[in-house]
């Protein structure tokens, strides 16, 4: 332990923090904006500074795309009056949204953005048990969903906090059993070396492609987004857990909501599309310059990015699944696949050895 | 226990069970994806939105909506109100108030009536736009005309005065109601009408 690890550990988590945040922000007006679009609709195009008007040109299409909102969206939450209605249980009310929010930014220790900038790995923490650590992180995020429905003291919390604790219990062991295939192939926990991998032998998502369905399908459950928001279901369960939840205490479980959504297309891109690397412009090993090293931190945001924009849409296409359709998918359709995906792809391997 | 018929058009729905591609999910997957793409593509790129961006766009109000109450004048610009006060009786949230002139007050600026309000209220923080001072009045002076989006900056300044009310109401075209008795008493020549 010397003092430019610690230092640099602390630059890292604090950009890292950082840029996870703003993406938070943005990820919501990119919500707003795609729902719009495909609803016919325009979406957030006001909020401004009004300073920013007068830019010639550049002003007014900015304030058109939005680009403020997010800053007007954060006051607000801010501003509002933190209210704690009568009869909950208040430990456990305060608790909640915190403990949601805690592991869906732990989850990004362990994810490779980037190959290296001079000689320091762009990884907050390599773990050697990276996957491990980040199912054992994910799986904790439901206890702050199941601790508000249950702390509410509300039926539609409730509720909600019921239905997220099976929903989660259900898609984690599909989930788990999905990526075993990619060990399997691999053979290491390390998300470093599972990307040093797939930069030689090509992307996993080609050498495993049902692993990577009933991963990305699992990840939609796990981050309550529809096709599986049953725990928050506006139209059913009012707002599900968080209905007693108002200003910041609210936003923190939006921001649980849409860094776990980052996370996860963390995860997919860093175990099935290659992390930071891309197989063309010498983009493929550890950066030598500062330039291809930044150049491979964008690769990385860009592969993410996308993954947020397909959440997105998503979200704004399908109708939720029922309860018992979900079960049933979960249950009855991936954890079989999984167990037969395991299977088949360790007979490959035993035979191509 | 036979099962009763309550109704003669019961039936039973034949629910087919889901094909191998229902069940898979993927078709319905890449149809979504489709439609909710054009969607996108078009709201984008051709314009083509539903939302219609209000305070520079603005809807054609129908010609019987219900707006903003305004007292009118008549085609010779005189106040058609007579301060009797019905409209102040019949409102139900009582955001009408009027001052009539009294017995020294100023006299009507036109024939056929005895007197015109010296002072005429209306709160529009108060006012639910129901239209009873229109129906109630015997003169035809005050009309909801088509104005939706009354603002201000204070309480004060959303109490519209008999002035203010005037100017907005404007000249009412087509009621000219004293005019109309007037020319039936001239046809009749009986009707003791003093011009």
């Amino acid at each position: 332990m010397n003092w430019s690890f610690i230092i640099f550990s602390v630059v890292k988590i604090a950009i890292v923090v950082g840029v996870v945040q703003g993406m938070v922000a943005y990820a919501v007006l990119a919500e707003r904006k795609i729902s719009a679009w495909i609803q016919d609709r325009v979406g957030p195009n006001r909020a401004a500074p009004p300073f920013v008007k007068a830019i010639p040109g550049l002003g007014p299409v900015l304030i058109r795309l939005g680009l403020f909102q997010p800053l007007a969206d954060g006051l607000k939450f801010m501003l509002k009056e933190d209210f704690t209605p009568a009869g909950v249980r208040k430990v456990y009310f305060w608790l909640a949204p915190a403990i949601a929010v805690i592991p869906s930014m732990l989850v990004i220790a362990v994810i490779p953005f980037g190959s290296q900038i001079g000689r320091q790995q762009m990884v907050i923490s390599d773990l050697n048990v990276g996957i491990l650590y980040t199912f054992g992180i994910v799986s904790l995020g439901v206890y702050g969903i199941v601790l508000a429905g249950y702390a509410a003291n509300s039926k539609y919390p409730f509720l909600g906090g019921i239905r997220s604790s099976a929903q989660m219990i259900s898609y984690e062991i599909s989930m788990g059993m999905s990526v075993i295939p990619v060990l399997l192939i691999v053979g290491n926990l390390n998300l470093s070396q599972i990307i040093g991998w797939q930069s030689q032998h090509g992307w996993l998502a080609l050498y495993s492609p049902v692993s990577f369905i009933i991963f990305l399908v699992a990840s939609f459950a796990e981050t309550n987004r529809l096709p599986f928001d049953l725990p928050e279901a506006e139209t059913e369960l009012v707002g599900g857990y968080h209905t007693e939840y108002s200003a910041m205490k609210f936003a923190l479980f939006f921001l649980a909501e849409y860094s776990n959504m980052i996370a996860s297309a963390a995860m997919m891109v860093t175990l099935f599309f290659g992390g930071w690397t891309l197989p063309f412009w010498g983009l493929d090993h550890p950066a030598a310059s500062l330039g291809m090293g930044i150049a491979q931190i964008l690769v990385f945001l860009v592969k993410m990015l996308l993954f947020v924009v397909l959440f997105i849409w998503v979200r704004w296409m399908f109708p939720r699944f029922r309860y018992d359709q979900l079960m049933d998918l979960g249950w009855r359709r991936f954890v079989p696949l999984a167990l037969v995906n395991i299977l088949i792809t360790a007979m490959v391997l035993w035979c191509v050895s | 226990m036979a099962a009763t018929k309550h109704f003669e058009f019961e039936m039973i729905v034949n629910r087919k069970p889901l094909t191998l591609a229902e069940r898979l999910y993927l078709p319905a997957i890449a149809g979504g994806f489709k439609v909710t793409f054009r969607h996108a593509f078009r709201s984008l790129f051709g314009g083509k939105t539903v939302t219609m961006e209000y305070p520079e766009q603005k809807w054609a109000v129908p010609p019987d909506y219900r707006g903003a109450p305004y007292l009118v004048r008549d085609q010779e610009g005189k106040t058609k109100c007579v301060s009797c006060q019905l409209c102040e009786f019949v409102c139900p949230p009582k955001a009408i108030k009027i001052i009539p002139p009294g017995p020294a007050g100023e006299l009507a600026d036109r024939p056929n009536a005895e007197k015109m309000p010296q002072e005429f209220e209306i709160n529009f923080l108060r006012c639910i736009y129901c239209g009873l001072c229109q129906e109630v009045c015997p003169e035809e002076a005050i009309f909801l005309l088509k104005d939706y989006s009354l603002t201000g900056q204070s309480r004060e300044e959303m109490i519209y005065g008999k002035e203010k009310l005037l100017a907005l109401g404007g000249v009412h075209g087509g009621i000219q109601k004293w005019k109309h008795k007037l020319d039936e008493a001239q046809e009749q020549e009986n009707f003791p009408v003093k011009v």
